[in-house]
């Protein structure tokens, strides 16, 4: 027998796969499509937060019959957007609940006859009374949803808290809020679609989840799924904000195309996507811990309140998942979480990067800062005294059975970043000058895939096919979004099949040629949907195998003409792969207790900063990543995905401010919406620890949310480091910090 | 209501006329007129720089510069990086380093860091952090963005 | 994009004379348009009233920077880049260099004209406190012919000035000046590049021996307009520094800004940073 080359794809910086097209400019977008014939959609929304709609009046001065114009009355089956409760309206029809609710869509040839017709359209409305924060819907002064307000609430139990309390020695109370963030993907939401009741739906677009749009089309149009089709194109980012808002876009295109008979563009200009589209849900925190004199957690209560906007929408799983990690890597025998997410009247909030538990974290984190200054202990040495570790349980109870060890990663980061030096020698420096300096941690883990029983119901599949020369391609609904999809799903075939990652291809997809994966959210793409791939990828050598065309050992080459002989003779050469929960993982939704994750990546984050007193500036001086990550499939783009974090974590704690008007945002501009530009981010270092996770592709665990997480609560620390104030609301701009330190 | 006027100008080496409003942005009359999509509307108020590219040597941000006053004119886009087959250096290392993610930025960005080694071909860390500051990536945070301009500066190719 | 360019015109033509001769033929119906920076903006927005452009942009008498004697003049085209990449400028005028610096990016740098911005009159400006601490001229031209204007008496209110309809600023003149000025500014933005200033402080003072002769105090994003603070300045000339100086000073300063609260700050952080800025740089050695 020849001798078997090995050819190995995972951990190494294999070029994206995609890498060329985005470099060229030649990717395409989809405002880079062109359609013959296509007309441009515009979207009329309400200008008041709340009311009940009288009229819609068209200004007599346009020639409305040159447009095509769609209202709630042209929806050929149900007014809703379908998501998880189903309570959001496609087009409000009697009743606004929200600023930039839309109402009616227009749609003509020339992009700028529609965008001026915009204008000439006006909602009349009475208006009611609007809530716009928590405390308002809390106090129930007007119910704008359900019967109290109330999207969802969760109550998490361990142990017997009120017990604990009542015998502690010393109990510390705060209250932590985070406000909302804008997503700011560089792309903005758009679509193309072409309708009609003969041939269906099809929609193309910017999206991370193509079979939750195609679960939203069917019942507005009262088709069956295969008349309704997705294509996802080049996406310009989504962090989220392109996870469940594509379906009412994609809605409203194709409204206009069934109406029109033509196929309609709908791209929303910033403004509009600031505006109306999703935020990360503002959040406030409150914890009330009991600790033995000698730092021992006894009893954590946490109160967790997120606000959800105007519809549920996805808030109910933003609230589980901040609630679960809540009470974070801690061992605590008795834990009570009690945790709600309330209406307001504003946009509903949505996805974004992390999902509740960067809200929850940034919380905790601060708090067990000022439970190590109210025991007299320095903030490391509070995580040391209560780390988890494996065989303990978190606050669902679920055993740690990861080998992992937080007092070494809790060092290990801490030697990284100089972090004892730096302490001294900036309580030196303090003491002169106007820049204070500061430093800080925050110590945290994050689960990936769906929590508890989210991926036995999700029941993703994944396939691989092959082709007459060889080629293998990956047939998933798994987005690319610039996050590294399509390259580390090619890694994992390749190295499944001990190929080349040239010989692997990624479909793009499209829901009429590929398999529901789920969606690309969760940190699953790499740990759950790349499991599934690398398995089918398996039952495809298998079915060669066994039907004898490819030896037990075998060269690429080899594989190459095994799969053109067997499609020669048989005809097609697929295999499927379908989720099966790992053995030994119980969930109890009920309860809310039991395993909620598969797997846990576990971090300490560092932060240096710089607190000018004469402009309350703070800045980030230096920046330290540490995460066990169970394996890192491809160094530079695993590296990309903690950078990339790690800066609009920093954007999250002390630079973006979403700005309210009576509920709509008022900076909605990138002049005054402000995310960092290079000059404002210090270097950002990365390090990656690996314990193979037994369920993940070749060990892997999920990364995308974790390093959403740790930035701002380690910076917040730092800059109390810095000011010897304490900081518990974020953003933190400058304005504030004048505040805070009582100038 | 005004007419359309002729505007002549040379875009990546090759002569063109396009008939259009005077004030039409630069970004849509090479986006739509010419078919020249690598070019990319982020924010349409001269912040994000997606719709870098060089007018006369010069980056400009292309949603910024009205048609009339591109009569005359030398523009180069992204499409006019490689040469068939070959990627222009800055291409390369952007695959290699990671600087290009989701990639929308990645035209525009590619634009301001061929314009920064045209004018420093041996920039520092802080002199790349302030000539890309005019360029939003919400990706990579810009560290391998810094990293792709280096490679290029060491190899000492324009 | 949400203009409706039907209802635009721009027209280039050649030469000054043409340019001033069809504004002075239709006063205040066309306005001048140099690098597109601030007013593309707001066609993109939907919100650029004025409908007739002139374009100066390709006019070359608009645009150099020329020394004499006494005088440094710029061209109203200079850009934001011609003034970062001119030894003089830098060397003499570092204020002003620094500002151009501050201005945007690279690419607004590249467009941003100093006569565009003079004209288009944001309080929140980053070159107007440079030009006012240099105690810059303007050459106002139309058809009837040139004058020359103190800046600081250019702005009458927010976003108002002295410029006729049928004007443009061709020129700013700043004098030269003796060695020894102890120059300072600081432009406090939303982020460290590309934004908006929340306030900015441009400052030259002259001392001997330990007594401060000449102060020149000029603030952006404090006021209606760019201001220079002519009270604070008369409090510190003639004084020596000293501790209870600085704290009048402060108060002083305090009192004759008026900022505002918008969307990118408050009232009170801008008056209290003000008057750091200005003791930063009254105690800086």
């Amino acid at each position: 027998m020849p001798p078997v080359r090995v050819v190995e794809s995972i951990g190494k910086p294999v070029p994206r796969k995609e890498g060329r097209s985005k470099v060229t400019g030649s990717a395409t977008y989809v405002d880079d499509l062109i359609f013959p014939d296509m007309l441009h959609g515009v979207t009329v929304r309400s200008n008041i937060a709340r009311g009940r709609i009288t009229s819609i009046e068209f200004d007599p001065a346009v020639d409305w019959s040159e447009f095509t114009i769609v209202t709630a009355a042209d929806i050929p089956g149900r007014n809703v957007i379908s998501l998880i409760l189903d309570d959001q309206p496609c087009l409000a029809d009697t009743r606004i609940n929200h600023p930039e609710e839309p109402v009616v869509l227009l749609a003509h040839a020339d992009k700028h006859q529609a965008e001026r017709a915009r204008q000439c359209v006006r909602i009349m409305a009475e208006p009611l009374p609007a809530i716009f924060t928590i405390d308002e819907s809390i106090q129930k002064n007007e119910v704008v949803w359900g019967d109290d307000n109330i999207l969802k609430s969760f109550l998490l139990e361990k142990g017997d808290v009120e017990t604990a309390m009542a015998t502690a020695p010393i109990i510390v109370e705060g209250e932590y809020v985070t406000e909302a963030q804008e997503q700011l993907y560089i792309e903005t939401n758009g679509m193309i679609a072409s309708a009609n009741p003969r041939d269906g739906v099809t929609v193309w677009g910017s999206m991370q989840c193509p079979y939750y749009v195609h679960k939203a089309l069917a019942p507005i149009f009262g088709l069956p799924g295969g008349k309704i089709r997705v294509i996802q194109m080049a996406t310009g980012g989504g962090f989220g904000g392109k996870e469940e808002y594509p379906s009412i876009i994609a809605a409203h295109a194709s409204l206009l195309a069934w109406k029109s008979g033509r196929p309609v563009k709908l791209i929303y200009d910033r403004a509009e996507d600031m505006a109306a589209t999703t935020k990360r849900h503002p959040s406030r925190t409150r914890h009330r811990t009991a600790v033995s004199r000698s730092g021992k957690l006894l009893a954590m209560d946490i109160d967790f309140t997120i606000d959800g906007g105007a519809y549920a929408t996805l808030s109910s799983v933003v609230l589980s998942r901040g609630t679960i990690h809540a009470a974070g890597p801690y061992a605590c025998d008795n834990v009570r979480i009690r945790s709600q997410a309330v209406a307001t009247n504003c946009p509903p909030h949505g996805a974004f990067r992390g999902f509740g538990a960067p809200q929850s974290i940034f919380a905790l984190e601060r708090h067990m800062n000022h439970v190590a200054a109210a025991v007299r202990l320095p903030p490391e040495e509070i995580r040391r005294r209560n780390f988890l570790r494996p065989g303990g349980s978190t606050a669902t109870g679920q055993v740690i059975r990861d080998e992992i060890d937080l007092n070494a990663l809790l060092n290990r980061a801490l030697d990284l970043s100089n972090y004892r030096e730096k302490r001294r020698r900036y309580a030196e420096s303090r003491k002169k000058g106007t820049v204070r300096r500061g430093i800080g941690f925050a110590a945290f883990m994050h689960g990936a895939g769906f929590t508890g029983s989210g991926e036995r119901y999700l029941k993703s599949v994944a396939g691989v096919e092959a082709t007459e020369d060889g080629i293998v391609r990956i047939l998933v609904a798994s987005t690319e979004i610039g996050q590294g999809t399509n390259t580390i799903l090619c890694q994992i075939a390749a190295q499944a099949l001990e190929i080349e990652y040239g010989q692997i291809e990624i479909a793009q997809p499209d829901t009429s040629n590929v398999p529901n994966s789920g969606p690309t959210v969760a940190s699953r793409t790499c740990m759950v949907v790349g499991k599934l791939v690398e398995s089918a990828a398996f039952g495809l050598r298998k079915k060669l195998q066994e039907s004898g065309y490819l030896e037990p050992r075998y060269t690429p080459s080899e594989f190459r003409r095994a799969c053109g002989a067997y499609i020669r003779d048989t005809g097609t050469l697929r295999s499927f792969s379908e989720y099966e929960a790992p053995p030994n993982v119980y969930w109890d939704d009920d309860k809310y207790r039991g395993d909620a994750y598969g797997a846990f990546a576990w971090a300490v984050y560092v932060a240096d900063v710089s607190v000018d007193t004469v402009t309350y500036e703070v800045r980030v001086e230096d920046f330290v990543a540490l995460q066990e990550v169970g394996r890192v499939i491809h160094p530079v783009l695993a590296a990309g995905q903690i950078e990339g974090g790690v800066a609009q974590g920093i954007g999250y704690a002390i630079h973006e401010s979403v700005v309210w008007k009576d509920g709509r945002m008022a900076n909605g501009q990138m002049t005054n919406y402000i995310m960092p530009t290079s000059a404002d981010l210090p270097p950002i270092r990365v390090f990656f620890l690996e314990n193979p996770y037994e369920n993940g592709p070749s060990g892997a665990k999920g990364i995308g949310e974790l390093p959403m997480d740790g930035p701002a609560p380690a910076i917040l620390n730092a800059v109390e480091d810095a000011i010897g104030r304490p900081v518990d609301r974020i953003p933190l701009l400058p304005e504030r910090l004048m505040e805070v330190l009582g100038v | 209501m005004f007419e359309k006027i002729f505007v002549g100008f040379e875009v990546n080496g090759v002569a063109r006329q396009v008939e259009t409003y005077p004030m039409a942005r630069l970004l849509d009359v090479l986006r739509e007129a010419l078919s020249l999509t690598g070019v990319k509307e982020g924010c349409g108020e001269g912040e994000c720089g997606a719709c870098s590219v060089l007018l006369d040597g010069e980056l400009v941000n292309s949603c910024l510069v009205p048609a009339i006053q591109m009569e005359g004119a030398s523009i180069v886009t992204i499409e006019g990086f490689a040469s068939g087959e070959n990627l222009h250096p800055l291409q390369e290392a952007f695959i290699s380093e990671g600087g290009a993610q989701c990639g929308i930025c990645t035209p525009g960005m590619i634009l301001a860091c061929a314009y920064l080694l045209s004018k420093n071909p041996r920039p520092d860390d802080q002199q790349i952090r302030r000539s890309l500051s005019g360029n939003l990536c919400r990706c990579t945070g810009y560290t391998r963005i810094f990293r792709a301009v280096e490679e290029v500066a060491a190899r000492g190719e324009p | 994009m949400r203009a409706f360019l039907r209802d635009y015109q721009m027209v280039a033509p050649q030469t000054l004379q043409d340019a001033l001769d069809l504004m002075h033929y239709e006063p205040g119906v066309w306005k001048p348009f140099s690098g597109g920076t601030d007013l593309m903006v707001l066609l993109e927005a939907g919100r650029l009233m004025h409908k007739k452009f002139v374009s100066l942009w390709g006019l070359g008498e608009l645009r150099g920077i020329e020394e004499s004697p006494e005088f440094v003049t710029l061209g109203a085209l200079t850009t934001y880049s011609e003034v970062l990449a001119s030894p003089t400028i830098v060397n003499q005028y570092p204020l002003l260099a620094r500002a151009a610096g501050e201005t945007g990016g690279v690419a607004t740098q590249n467009r941003g004209t100093l006569g565009g911005n003079i004209v288009n009159a944001s309080p929140a400006a980053d070159s107007p406190p440079a030009l006012l601490a240099y105690e810059a001229d303007l050459e106002l031209v139309s058809a009837e012919g040139p004058r020359w204007v103190p800046y600081a008496d250019f702005h009458t209110g927010y976003k108002t000035t002295v410029l006729a309809p049928h004007e443009i600023v061709a020129r700013i003149r700043l004098p030269r000046r003796k060695p020894g000025w102890r120059e300072y500014y600081r432009k406090v933005g939303t982020r460290k590049a590309q934004a908006i200033s929340k306030v900015c402080l441009a400052a030259a003072a002259l001392r001997d021996q330990g007594r401060i002769i000449r102060m020149r105090l000029a603030l952006g994003s404090v006021a209606p307009a760019p201001l220079r603070c002519r009270h604070t300045e008369i409090l510190l000339e003639g004084q020596r520094l000293s501790p209870s100086l600085v704290a009048k000073a402060r108060q002083q300063l305090m009192a004759e800004i008026s900022p505002i609260d918008d969307l990118r700050s408050t009232e009170m952080y801008r008056r209290r940073v003000a008057a750091n800025l200005l003791e930063e740089f009254l105690t800086s050695p």
